[in-house]
């Protein structure tokens, strides 16, 4: 079990190992990888929501000179079986149909065709000369449209649960949970709340572009060099697609320019091995940003309706939650997470979940930062905020009236060990932000906010250099300072200081089997896999020394990186440092290192309470953020500095999806904003200063106490903002984004009510 | 498709290179020149990630074509360091961990150099405003603004 | 498949003459200052070849001359250069606060409000304060050059009166004197990097008593083209510029305008916040006046 303690390593805030290379751009990321006579490819891309492909007539094409191959659906095999591992889910046949079309074309963006040219320009202009003949149906565009009678079908043969009986529909699975009587819950309520929440489909908004470069050998054997958060699973995902064995591909993860999930699956990298089949040149494949948001993993648009009753001392006696998520083309919406999520925070007797995951002509829903929890909890939060105001209670105490805790039994099925969300709420009540009273004319909104975290299987091989400095190699690619954590956990074990210990993300065939980086989990269990490796290491450390001083293994203490003999062993001998013992490793029996694989249980579940004060100009409905504040439980911070990093980022990333970010189609489901132009992140100047605290309550599943932290900073501030607007309008705003002409009309409107 | 032979000075060294009227100054650098340290993240001038310094001033080389380079100093992020000593702003990105994925680093470090160069002490709003066309999706800016201003710190006791 | 290419002319009369060549030919062609649209247009809209004619290299087009009776503002000079101008930033404030929204730093080191003109978007930036501060467009071509007043040089999305053998060498604006004083608004969702979805540019003089003597109103991103809206102008003209005279000018700019519902906003929203930037840009005209 661990406690909170004293660490010499950890907590603190040195610079990152791959620090220098990303600061003066010799970092190499997906786009730059070049390879002798390299040749280009680009996708040909549906312009209709929902279309039936006739024919492809690529002969044009062909014959401009510099066009190596064109590639569509017929040149990959069907038939492709499995599930795929990883956050997102789902099938190795879907996922090779939403790489390239087949009969149908499902959304504006679904690949329908790929061509390898002598430069990209030319590429591009070849994608002009693909004669594509559609016959263009009917889209269906909202998760409401979809789950009505009569919808269009966006796949004639999907049944609800994948089963065969029942008719065609779009609703590809329905999720339910369900404890105690929630009517009778209701019943013995004094006061009991209901709302329907809208939030939009979002995107990562990763700011690099997909990219990958693919070349085979003699053999067929192929190489894929590509930004991922999982090269692990893009081998099994390409070789699931390709019809081949995992032992052919290798993939060597680049530096990855941000993923929050839309890297853990894969788009180009069957294309690039198959175009390099077919040239016999390597191929390298880049998105434009217009591509990434038409065709790469959004996150799900939903509908949501909560409904919560209490006593009139708070008390909960009952909620409901009805959760529809669109998943796009292809089944799997992060409705399930959402359903989980949705109560997470509160210890109810009484509740019913039921949730849809529904298929919609739009493109399919990746992972996305806590997959499917900003959505509920978005719903839940802002339920709970109105029901504070009908209790005429602070908000904060509504909560802590309600709150899980350790020996809560989770919604979701387990109950849980020590948890933070009580202590993020009691330090969110004494924080000076939230003590000074709200200025006037302003809104104050807060929230909590919830994401499970998880384990999954992680490698790490540690070794020791003869001059005593450690390599750490393992599979996770870094995509916020991981190495940075890796090394600091590997400095706390070994007991040697931070800067002799550099760690390396190793590609498919020179490092050990790692999930994704993703589900908050690579500090927890791929750290885990660091620190069973330098307990490896120390191990085989103390029989070293033990050999040198001709006495028992056993009899060897490891303390601040020295073997000594243990407290009464009768031995006269200086302690042996790390470096001693490795110098001499070639006397001792040879190199040092050490290594662990597992499948890390335990990941500990990580709260947030966030609140923020805003401004809303009446007559042209902007909101400013004038503060916010990110309370959260990080286990243990190992490197504080990268933990308040992903509070940050993810309360930005949390308003953007708030205040203006959304996707935008037209009639027809042609998405009119796919640029940075029109789907507005947040940038610089729409930003205060996010001020942060870290709540330290150990995961006791974790030698340190790690619980991932990556997630649960984008959950509560869609809620926040949505608090915070209805507090300081006087009314609800129910939906998001909470965009200037949205927030107009709702002012318009309710002035007219 | 006939190229245009380019003279220009890319950190000070004197380069050739044969571009395609319509390839941008970003395409050459990486693809003619290989210098990948300049990202794309968007090639349409939005976020930032392609800046680097032309003639003196801060612009986006995903909007500038190659062949304007001509008779051109330009400045990317790696010229930034002086040999292996990083620049002020390079280091204080690293000290307040002011990175995480990094693809947006080099956009943001030649933009910041830029204004440090032009405005010693920028108060926060304006640095800001400054680097509101450099887009970063992981930091939520707060510690690139803290960067910068301590960049700023350090490069005035220096002055 | 026809090539692009790029030509540099170093000075008007070169310049007109590729362009005219070119012409003849019936060959496309493109005028390239600052390329911020041109390149996103080469891009993502319109891949089809054409000669680039750059025309950053013309002393012409950089000329940036501050005279008694007339302001020159050279079609190539950066945004950024005029931002810098502290004696332009006094003069036509709210012209400099419109060159100065356009895009980034990034943007601002390379567009031009003579760019911004010729790119003829419905919400360039720039327009509105242009035609508000009255000016006027000078033009070379082969037949010889040409003044136009502002308003009249865009005449539909993306088109204009300039010839295919013609180019805008610079904009011309009376020198502001006494209390004279402009201001521009847009609206935009983020507080940067946004296209407008609304503008207003106002430019008025007052009397020595603060009453309004002359003044132009031009709206932006609410009609095809940006426009001049003489009944705001009306609306003003003898009044001390109050909330009501504001009010009434603002009401004058929603029936001028005739906006769509895109992505950007709806029709409702374009016509109720393009009055109250109208206000508030007029209030910004006005207080400036009055410290003249």
């Amino acid at each position: 079990m661990a406690e909170a303690r004293d660490y010499r390593a950890i907590g603190t805030r040195p610079v990152r190992p791959d620090g220098v290379d990303k600061v003066t751009g010799r970092a190499n990321f997906g786009a730059d990888m070049t390879l002798p006579n390299m040749i280009h490819g680009k996708v040909l891309r549906s312009p209709h929501a929902h279309a039936r492909i006739k024919s492809i007539d690529a002969s044009r094409a062909l014959r401009l000179p510099g066009v190596y191959a064109v590639i569509s659906g017929a040149d990959f095999p069907s038939g492709a079986e499995g599930e795929i591992s990883g956050e997102g889910g789902g099938t190795v046949s879907d996922l090779a149909k939403n790489i390239m079309a087949r009969d149908k074309a499902l959304y504006h963006g679904h690949a329908v065709a790929a061509v390898a040219a002598k430069t990209a320009f030319l590429a591009e202009s070849a994608l002009e000369l693909i004669d594509v003949d559609y016959e263009v149906l009917p889209p269906v565009l909202d998760v409401d449209t979809a789950m009505a009678d009569g919808a269009p079908l966006v796949d004639e043969h999907q049944r609800t649960g994948g089963g065969q009986g029942d008719a065609p529909s779009n609703i590809a699975a329905i999720t339910k949970f369900e404890r105690g009587d929630p009517e009778a819950g209701f019943a013995a309520a004094d006061v009991v709340v209901e709302g329907a929440y809208r939030v939009p489909t979002a995107h990562q908004g990763y700011i690099e572009p997909h990219a990958c470069t693919a070349t085979l050998d003699e053999e067929g054997r192929a190489t894929v060099w590509c930004c991922t958060q999982g090269h692990f699973d893009v081998r099994s995902m390409t070789a699931g697609v390709l019809g081949k064995s995992v032992g052919e591909i290798k993939v060597v993860p680049s530096e990855i320019g941000g993923g929050f999930g839309g890297k853990t699956v894969i788009y180009l990298e069957p294309l690039a091995v198959k175009l390099s089949e077919l040239t016999g040149r390597p191929v390298k494949m880049v998105m434009s940003r217009e591509e990434v948001f038409r065709a790469t993993g959004p996150t799900s648009a939903s509908h949501c309706r909560v409904k919560v009753g209490a006593k009139r001392d708070g008390t909960i006696t009952a909620a409901t939650a009805w959760l529809a998520y669109e998943a796009g083309a292809f089944p799997g919406a992060p409705v399930g997470p959402g359903c989980m999520s949705v109560f997470a925070p509160y210890d109810l007797d009484n509740f019913r979940i039921e949730g849809f995951d529904v298929l919609v002509n739009k493109p399919k829903a990746a992972a996305y930062r806590a997959p499917g929890a900003p959505q509920s909890l978005h719903a839940m939060e802002s339920t709970i905020d109105e029901l504070a105001r009908k209790l005429g209670m602070d908000p904060i105490d509504l909560r802590l009236a309600n709150c899980a805790d350790e020996g809560t039994h989770a919604p979701y099925g387990p109950t849980f060990p020590a948890i933070g969300i009580k202590k993020c709420l009691e330090a969110a009540k004494v924080h000076p932000n939230y003590t000074t009273p709200k200025a006037d004319g302003t809104g104050r909104g807060i929230a909590a906010g919830f994401w499970f975290n998880i384990g999954m299987q992680s490698s790490a091989e540690v070794r020791l250099s003869e001059d005593g400095t450690v390599t750490v190699m393992e599979g996770s690619p870094d995509i916020g300072g991981s190495r940075a954590s890796m090394c600091l956990m590997a400095a706390e074990t070994l007991g040697v200081p931070y800067n002799i210990v550099r760690a390396h993300v190793g590609d498919t065939e020179s490092t050990g089997f790692c999930n994704v980086t993703g589900g908050s989990r690579t500090t927890f269990a791929t750290g885990l896999a660091v620190v069973q490796a330098c307990e490896d290491i120390i191990a085989e450390c103390k029989q070293r020394a033990a050999m040198t001083w001709d006495i028992d293994a056993d009899q060897v203490d490891w303390t601040d990186g020295e073997a000594v003999p243990k407290p009464g062993v009768n031995i006269d001998v200086a302690p042996l440092s790390l470096a001693d013992i490795a110098g001499n490793a070639g006397r001792t029996g040879g190199p040092i290192l050490g290594r662990a694989s597992l499948n890390a249980q335990g990941a500990g579940a990580s709260f947030s309470v966030n609140f923020a004060d805003v401004t809303v100009d009446r007559e042209t409905g902007k909101v400013d953020v004038l503060n916010f504040t990110a309370i959260q439980d990080a286990g243990t911070a190992i490197h504080p500095a990268y933990v308040e990093g992903q509070m940050q980022g993810g309360a930005v990333q949390g308003l953007g999806w708030a205040l203006n970010e959304e996707y935008i189609y037209d009639d027809n489901g042609v998405m009119e904003n796919a640029g940075f132009l029109d789907y507005r992140v947040p940038v610089a100047s729409d930003m205060p200063m996010i001020d942060t605290q870290i709540i330290e309550v150990p995961n006791p599943s974790h030698p340190y106490g790690v619980r991932g932290v990556g997630e649960t900073p984008i959950v509560a501030p869609l809620a926040v903002a949505s608090n915070a607007v209805s507090d300081a309008l006087g009314f609800r705003i129910s939906d998001l984004p909470l965009s200037p002409p949205s927030v107009l009309a709702a002012i318009d409107g309710h002035d007219e009510a | 498709m006939s190229k245009v032979h380019v003279v220009t000075n890319v950190n000070g060294e004197p380069r050739e290179m044969l571009c395609e009227p319509q390839q941008s100054l970003l395409e050459v650098l990486r693809d003619e020149l290989g210098m990948t340290g300049t990202k794309e993240g968007c090639a349409t001038g939005d976020c930032g990630a392609c800046s680097v310094m032309l003639n003196g001033r801060l612009v986006c080389s995903c909007l500038t074509l190659g062949v304007e380079a001509e008779d051109a100093d330009i400045t990317t992020i790696e010229g930034i360091a002086e040999g292996s000593q990083l620049h002020p702003v390079q280091r204080k990105f690293l000290e307040h961990a002011a990175l995480q994925c990094g693809i947006c680093t080099p956009g943001f470090i030649v933009a910041t150099k830029a204004l440090l160069d032009r405005n010693p002490n920028p108060d926060e709003t304006t640095i800001r405003y400054w680097l509101a066309g450099n887009l970063c999706r992981c930091t939520g800016y707060d510690k690139i603004i803290r960067a910068v201003q301590d960049a700023a710190t350090e490069l005035a006791h220096e002055a | 498949m026809e090539a692009y290419a790029y030509a540099r002319p170093t000075t008007l009369d070169e310049a007109v003459s590729v362009l005219a060549a070119h012409a003849k030919k019936g060959r496309r062609t493109q005028i390239l200052a600052g390329g911020t649209d041109v390149l996103v247009q080469m891009r993502s809209v319109d891949r089809e070849p054409r000669m680039l004619v750059d025309v950053k290299h013309i002393a012409d087009t950089n000329r940036l001359e501050i005279g008694s009776e007339t302001v020159f503002i050279g079609a190539a000079i950066p945004s950024a250069i005029l931002n810098e101008n502290q004696e332009l930033k006094a003069l036509l404030p709210g012209l400099i606060e419109a060159a100065d929204l356009i895009g980034s730093t990034q943007i601002q080191g390379r567009a031009s409000i003579g760019g911004n003109l010729c790119n003829s978007s419905p919400a360039g930036d720039t327009i509105p304060a242009i035609i508000a501060a009255s000016g006027v467009c000078v033009i070379a071509g082969s037949g010889g050059a040409r003044r136009v007043a502002c308003e009249d040089f865009v005449t539909g999305v993306g088109t204009n009166v300039l010839g295919a053998d013609e180019l805008l060498v610079g904009l011309e604006f009376p020198t502001p004197k006494g209390r004279t004083a402009d201001g521009y608004l847009r609206f935009i969702p983020r507080t940067e990097m946004d296209i407008a979805v609304a503008g207003a540019g106002v430019a008025l003089t007052l009397d020595d008593g603060g009453t309004c003597t002359a003044a132009r109103v031009a709206i932006g991103a609410v009609a095809p083209t940006a426009l001049l809206v003489p009944a705001a102008a009306e609306a003003l003209i003898g009044t001390t510029v109050d909330d009501e005279a504001l009010a009434a000018a603002g009401a004058a700019c929603t029936a001028a305008s005739s906006p769509i519902t895109d992505k950007r906003g709806t029709i409702e929203y374009r016509q109720k916040v393009v009055a109250v930037l109208c206000r508030r840009a007029g209030a910004n005209a006005r207080d400036r006046a009055l410290a003249r």
